[in-house]
């Protein structure tokens, strides 16, 4: 008999062909929640293999490699273990590059946020058309290559581009936004805007608009509603979308190399350049190791904070 | 005054809410749907008033509009004498209860019922302690603390109706407040409102759909369909004296008969009979005789006491149901079916089914309606 032959074709609960009709005792409903899980746990093993595969190996890789010794051959020896690579992350010029780093995403993401409430809200209060249209041009930039955005971003903001252009037409000089912190953090905020948007959406969409209408009724201006009902109410979908902007913005590589120029080593850079320029694997790993440590822990105070978007 | 003809206005002479003309219209052009359709009336200081209708006639919309939380489209909406067509509601002397009750869902019961004196910038502490007395009011001391997700719904009622009359509204608004409870705490919470009202002198707009409560509660009763205003009045207005035929069959049960008036003192029924009543209907007008149930006497054919000949037909009981305290008949006459109504006291006559009878009634209880 094979497993799926153990699979009832309904889907629901049925009970094995063995049990009793209808009746629930404490042995068949456990025998039926065994049953389900199993099957659950069927459907989901082509999942499993991917992210061990492709997900959990590389990423158990570099946390070894992060406890190597470099060699000289540019290298890592995995015998001599040690955590030389961590104790340097302690060195003035990492914890320089990794401040620098979480200030940008850290504006990047008060900025998403700001720019993207208004624009959720107003989404989510649309009627279906509009709403659906809406969500269309937000998804839009998806179905270009990250990469090219982030070259069209090079092409206005360099100093021949539209938009050194216009402000020389106004009278207002040339600008040089390209190659500034100013210009990675306008890449950063364009990439991941998406990111923002569809999480408070998903969080305001859902709220009971009486909620809001009551809260008027009770004497709350228009900013008092918000402070007091709506923003609390749509916590989980601000939370969500600043870690989802957070996260990347921290790690960030593409948007800070194409439009930050050498000026502004970033985290994403630094790791980079340790192990392809520097040959520093293990200290490159280690970094890396750090980093992904304090994004599992956002997303763990995330999902405690009760946060289900998305 | 010349708006007072078709004002249904209350008698008080500073009305604690006026419409007069108030019309809302939704969606453009195309696909425009009136759902209040030039309503005027008042509503009195202290008055317990119901606004009553099927669905859709525009209930919701209307409370909305006296809330703020919807503008009218024409007309003029005066609260104690100020005209406040287009004020936000949080500039209004009303507060609502909402049909669902509109908890806020991450504050404690606590905080919920102070929300609309912290709003208006009333101390924390102060604010607390009126909140505690409404609490203590509607019976829900202990229970501060909880979040709205932890009570029984009765209970959340109870929390909508603190947490509005605590801010003391002049005119609280109540949007079929009891529809989402069982019959036995509706009942109790029926009286439990209209002895608070009472207590607080406070004027009820009581949007419901169920007529038995509008009914009980009610000082003054509206009756709407369409979006249009067709009747305000207590109880036995719209009971005994109802203004047309949807009235008429809306509230309560009732025999609607197609008639002919003949003259001021008689009509003429479908099948030829002439029948008693007083009329200001012109000769030749299309009515309907509303006739109660209740107010029908049943007995043998041709047992009618000489005085009811003239409002006496004759028919044949097609089916009689037991009801405990009643008994009700459905007795076919030519070319009606009438229902009619018995106390069911023990000494008295039982028909079946195939008994020939005649049914008879009180001049003064049948009551000429419009079409
Ligand atoms: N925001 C709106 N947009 C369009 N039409 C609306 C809107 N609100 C109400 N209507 C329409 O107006 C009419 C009156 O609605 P309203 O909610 O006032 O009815 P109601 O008497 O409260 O009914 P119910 O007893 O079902 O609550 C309905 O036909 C409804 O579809
Ligand atoms: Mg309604």
């Amino acid at each position: 008999m094979s497993v799926l032959d153990q699979v009832p074709v309904d889907g629901g609960g049925s009970p094995p062909v063995s049990a009793p009709v209808a009746v629930a005792t404490p042995e068949f409903e456990a025998a039926n929640e065994r049953q389900s899980r199993r099957r659950g746990l069927l459907i989901a093993l082509p999942s499993y293999a991917y992210l061990v595969v492709f997900f959990a190996v590389p990423l158990l890789t570099v946390v070894i490699y992060s406890f190597a010794t470099r060699n000289r051959f540019g290298g890592a020896d995995l015998t001599g273990w040690n955590i030389d690579s961590y104790q340097e992350l302690g060195d003035d010029l990492i914890r320089t590059i990794f401040v620098r780093s979480a200030v940008l995403a850290l504006i990047t993401t008060v900025i998403c946020l700001a720019v993207s409430y208004p624009f959720a809200y107003y989404m989510a209060t649309r009627g279906e058309r509009t709403r659906n249209l809406m969500l269309v041009f937000v998804m839009i930039p998806f179905w270009t290559n990250f990469l090219v955005r982030n070259y069209a971003w090079y092409v206005i903001l360099g100093s021949d581009g539209p938009l050194s252009r216009i402000t020389e037409f106004v009278g207002l000089g040339p600008t040089r936004v390209l190659f500034t912190q100013v210009a990675v953090v306008l890449g950063l905020v364009y990439g991941y805007l998406p990111f923002m948007i569809l999480p408070l959406y998903a969080a305001i969409e859902r709220l009971d608009g009486r909620l809001l209408e009551a809260s008027r009724d009770l004497y709350a201006n228009g900013f008092q509603s918000f402070r007091h009902v709506l923003l609390p109410l749509s916590m989980p979908g601000v939370i969500a979308g600043s870690i989802l902007v957070f996260i990347p913005s921290l790690g960030a590589y593409v948007t800070p190399q194409i439009l930050g120029g050498a000026k502004t080593t970033l985290l994403g850079s630094y790791i980079v350049t340790q192990f392809l320029t520097a040959r520093n694997l293990p200290f490159g790993a280690a970094m890396s190791t750090v980093l992904m440590a304090v994004m599992l822990a956002a997303t763990i105070v995330y999902f405690r904070k009760g946060g289900r978007t998305l | 005054m010349a708006e007072s003809a078709e004002t249904h206005g209350a008698t008080r002479a500073n009305p604690a809410v006026a419409l007069r003309g108030i019309t809302k219209r939704f969606g453009s052009d195309d696909t425009v749907v009136v759902a209040v359709d030039d309503v005027s009336l008042d509503i009195a200081d202290g008055e317990f008033f119901a606004m009553l209708g099927p669905s859709g006639c525009g209930k919701t919309t209307t409370l909305r509009m006296i809330a703020g939380l919807e503008f009218p489209t024409e007309g003029s909406l005066k609260i104690f004498g100020d005209e406040v067509g287009t004020l936000p509601p949080n500039k209004r002397p009303v507060n609502t209860v909402f049909q669902n009750y509109a908890l806020f869902p991450h504050m404690t019961v606590l905080d919920n019922v102070s929300f609309g004196l912290r709003m208006q910038k009333v101390s924390k502490s102060d604010a607390a302690a009126r909140a505690r007395e409404l609490i203590g009011l509607v019976r829900l001391s202990g229970m501060e603390h909880r979040k709205p997700a932890q009570l029984s719904g009765g209970q959340q009622q109870r929390v909508a109706l603190a947490r509005a009359l605590v801010n003391r509204p002049k005119v609280l608004l109540l949007d079929e407040p009891l529809g989402a409870l069982d019959l036995k705490l509706r009942q109790e919470m029926q009286g439990e409102l209209k002895s608070l009202q009472r207590e607080l002198g406070v004027s009820f707009v009581f949007v419901t759909h169920d007529q038995e409560e509008a009914l009980t509660m009610s000082d003054r009763i509206a009756v709407m369909d369409d979006g249009r205003l067709l009747q305000v009045g207590s109880a036995e207005d719209l009971y005994e004296r109802p203004v047309n035929r949807f009235v008429a069959d809306f509230i309560g049960q009732t025999n609607l008969i197609e008639a002919t008036v003949a003259d001021g003192a008689t009509i003429v029924l479908a099948n030829g009979s002439k029948v008693a009543a007083t009329t200001a209907h012109p000769a030749g007008a299309k009515v309907f005789m509303s006739l109660r149930p209740e107010s029908i006497t049943i007995g043998e054919r041709g047992s009618a006491p000489a005085e009811f000949r003239a409002d006496c037909l004759d028919g044949t009981v097609s089916e009689a149901t037991y009801l405990g305290h009643a008994v009700d008949y459905h007795v076919s006459i030519d070319w009606i079916d009438l229902e009619v109504r018995t106390p069911a006291v023990v000494a008295r006559k039982r028909y079946r089914p195939g008994d020939n009878v005649s049914v008879w009634w009180n001049r003064a209880s049948n009551w000429l309606v419009a079409d």
